[in-house]
C-alpha cells in the first residue's frame, strides 16, 4: 500500500511540516496563551472584586467572545478591519484573536478557581494586617492557580490545535504548509494524517509537561484543605 | 482597653445584635457564652470588622470609632493591633506552619525575614510545634492547625486576641491541647475575648463571663460570681442545662 514514492513524499515533507510547527504553531500558541492568561487574570479579578463599571464590561466581553466562532473573529480582524483602514499582518491578527478568544475562556476558569478559595483565607489575611492586594498576590491567587492549572493546561492544548485555523488567514503554520505540499503531490490522505500525527506529538508533549507541573505543585503542599 | 457600646447588626432585616455592650480591661480573659444563634460570633466578627455592624461605638486602645463610619485606614490600623483565631483555623493553605506565622510580620509589618522567622520559631515552640515548622496545613491535625493559628495570632504582639469558638471544630481528644495553649496564654497576661462552648474554660481560666441570648447580653459578671451566684433566672437555667444539678455547687 505504501509505495516507495509515498514513503519518499512523507519523509521529505516531515521536516517541511515540522519546521513551520516549530517556527509558527508553537510561537503562535505560546504568545497567544501568554496574553490570554494576562487578560484572564485581570478579567477574573475584576469580577471577583466586584468592581462597579468594569464587572459588567467583563461579562460583556466574555459573552461576545464565547458566543461567536473563532473563525469569524479571525475573518473580522484580518479581512474586516482593513476596510476601516486598520491593516494588521497575518501573524499579528492571529495572535490578537487567539489571545482575546482564549482570554475569555480562561477568565471563566480563573473566576471559578478564585471563587473556590474559601472566604476564610481572605479573612485570615485581613486579620494578620494584610491588604486586599497583598492577600490576593500571596494567598488567594497562588491557590487559585493551583486549582486552575489542570483546566488551563487543557485550554493550552486546545489552543495549540486551534491555531490551525490561522491557515485561513494566510498564516503559514503547519496545516497550510501541509496543504501546499498536497497541492504539489496529490496525496491528501497520507499528508493530512502526517500533520495530524505531528499535532498529536505536540499535544503529547504538552500533556507530559502538565503532569510534571502538577506533581511539582503538589510537592509544595498546595492540594487538599 | 476595649469598650463596645450599643452595637447593633441585622442580617436582611433580622436583628442579630440588639444593642450589646462589652468591656474588656487589659489582661482580662472574657468568655462569651450562650446558645447557638445568640449572636456571639457575629459580635466578635463585627468588633474586628469582618462584618460591618449597623451602629454603635467602640473604644479601643484610646481611640473611639463609630461602627457605621469607620474608614478603611482605621480598620487596617485596628487590625494590626488585634489578632483573630477562627473556628476552622483558616491557616493559609499554600504556606507552611512557619510561613503562616511570619506572613503577617513580613508582609504587613515589614519586619526583615530572618527576624520574622526567629519570632515565628519562638511562637511555634511556645505552642509545642517546633518540629512542624515546614509542614503544610493539610499535613497537620486539627489541634495542631489551631495551635499554629494561635502562634500566628501571638506573633504580631497584639493588644487583644479574639477567639471564635476555637475548639468547636476539633475532635474531642484534640480539644485539650488547644485549651492548654490558651490557658498558658491567659496566665502570661494576654488580653483575650473568647467565644466558647467550653464551660470549664470559662469557669477556670476566664476572669469575666458574658452570657448572651437572642442578640442581647443577659448577664455579664466576674467569672466566679457568674458561676457561684448568677443574678438572672435565665442564667441559672442555662447553667443547669449545661452543668446538670451541680450548677449550684461552687466549682
Amino acid at each position: 500500500m505504501l509505495s516507495e514514492r509515498l514513503i519518499q513524499i512523507l519523509m521529505d515533507s516531515f521536516w517541511k511540516i515540522l519546521l513551520p510547527g516549530l517556527t509558527m504553531t508553537i510561537p503562535l500558541t505560546a504568545i497567544s496563551f501568554f496574553f490570554a492568561l494576562i487578560i484572564a487574570v485581570i478579567t477574573a479579578m475584576v469580577q471577583f472584586a466586584n468592581i462597579k463599571i468594569l464587572k459588567p464590561l467583563a461579562r460583556f466581553y466574555i459573552w461576545v467572545i464565547r458566543g461567536t466562532p473563532v473563525l469569524v473573529q479571525l475573518f473580522v480582524v484580518f479581512y474586516g478591519l482593513p476596510s476601516m483602514g486598520i491593516v494588521l499582518p497575518a501573524f499579528t491578527s492571529a495572535v490578537l484573536v487567539f489571545s482575546i478568544n482564549e482570554g475569555a475562556y480562561a477568565a471563566e476558569t480563573m473566576r471559578a478557581a478564585l471563587e473556590s478559595v474559601p472566604a476564610g483565607q481572605m479573612e485570615a489575611g485581613y486579620c494578620v494586617g494584610m491588604s486586599w492586594w497583598q492577600i490576593m498576590q500571596r494567598i488567594v491567587l497562588p491557590q487559585a492557580f493551583r486549582t486552575a492549572f489542570p483546566p488551563l493546561s487543557n485550554s493550552l492544548i486546545a489552543l495549540m490545535k486551534e491555531t490551525s485555523l490561522a491557515s485561513s488567514v494566510t498564516v503559514m503554520e503547519m496545516l497550510m504548509s501541509t496543504q501546499k505540499i498536497i497541492a504539489r503531490t496529490y496525496e491528501p490522505m497520507a499528508l493530512y494524517i502526517e500533520v495530524g500525527v505531528i499535532y498529536l506529538l505536540f499535544s503529547t508533549i504538552l500533556t507530559k509537561i502538565q503532569s510534571i507541573g502538577e506533581k511539582k505543585l503538589n510537592s509544595y503542599g498546595y492540594q487538599k484543605g | 482597653m476595649l469598650e463596645v457600646r450599643n452595637i447593633q447588626k441585622s442580617f436582611d432585616g433580622t436583628p442579630v445584635l440588639k444593642g450589646v455592650d462589652i468591656d474588656v480591661e487589659k489582661g482580662d480573659v472574657v468568655a462569651i457564652l450562650g446558645p447557638s444563634g445568640s449572636g456571639k460570633t457575629t459580635l466578635l466578627r463585627c468588633v474586628n470588622f469582618l462584618e460591618q455592624a449597623d451602629s454603635g461605638t467602640m473604644t479601643f486602645d484610646g481611640e473611639t470609632f463609630e461602627f457605621g463610619h469607620v474608614s478603611r485606614r482605621d480598620i487596617a490600623r485596628i487590625r494590626k493591633k488585634t489578632a483573630f483565631v477562627f473556628q476552622n483555623y483558616n491557616l493559609f493553605r499554600n504556606k507552611t506552619a512557619l510561613q503562616n506565622v511570619t506572613e503577617g510580620l513580613i508582609v504587613a509589618r515589614k519586619i526583615p525575614k530572618y527576624e520574622a522567622e526567629k519570632i515565628g520559631r519562638r511562637m511555634l515552640e511556645k505552642v509545642g510545634l517546633s518540629d512542624r515548622c515546614g509542614h503544610y496545613p493539610h499535613q497537620l491535625s486539627g489541634g495542631q492547625q489551631q495551635r499554629v493559628a494561635i502562634a500566628r495570632a501571638m506573633a504580631t504582639d497584639p493588644k487583644i486576641i479574639f477567639f471564635d469558638e476555637p475548639t468547636s471544630a476539633l475532635d474531642p481528644e484534640l480539644i485539650g491541647e488547644v485549651l492548654a495553649v490558651m490557658r498558658q496564654l491567659a496566665e502570661e497576661g494576654m488580653t483575650m475575648l473568647v467565644v466558647t462552648h467550653e464551660i470549664n474554660f470559662a469557669r477556670n481560666v476566664s476572669s469575666k463571663v458574658v452570657f448572651m441570648e437572642d442578640g442581647s447580653v443577659v448577664e455579664a459578671a466576674a467569672s466566679r460570681d457568674f458561676f457561684q451566684s448568677p443574678r438572672e433566672e435565665r442564667t441559672r437555667e442555662f447553667l443547669r442545662t449545661i452543668l446538670g444539678d451541680s450548677a449550684e455547687l461552687p466549682r
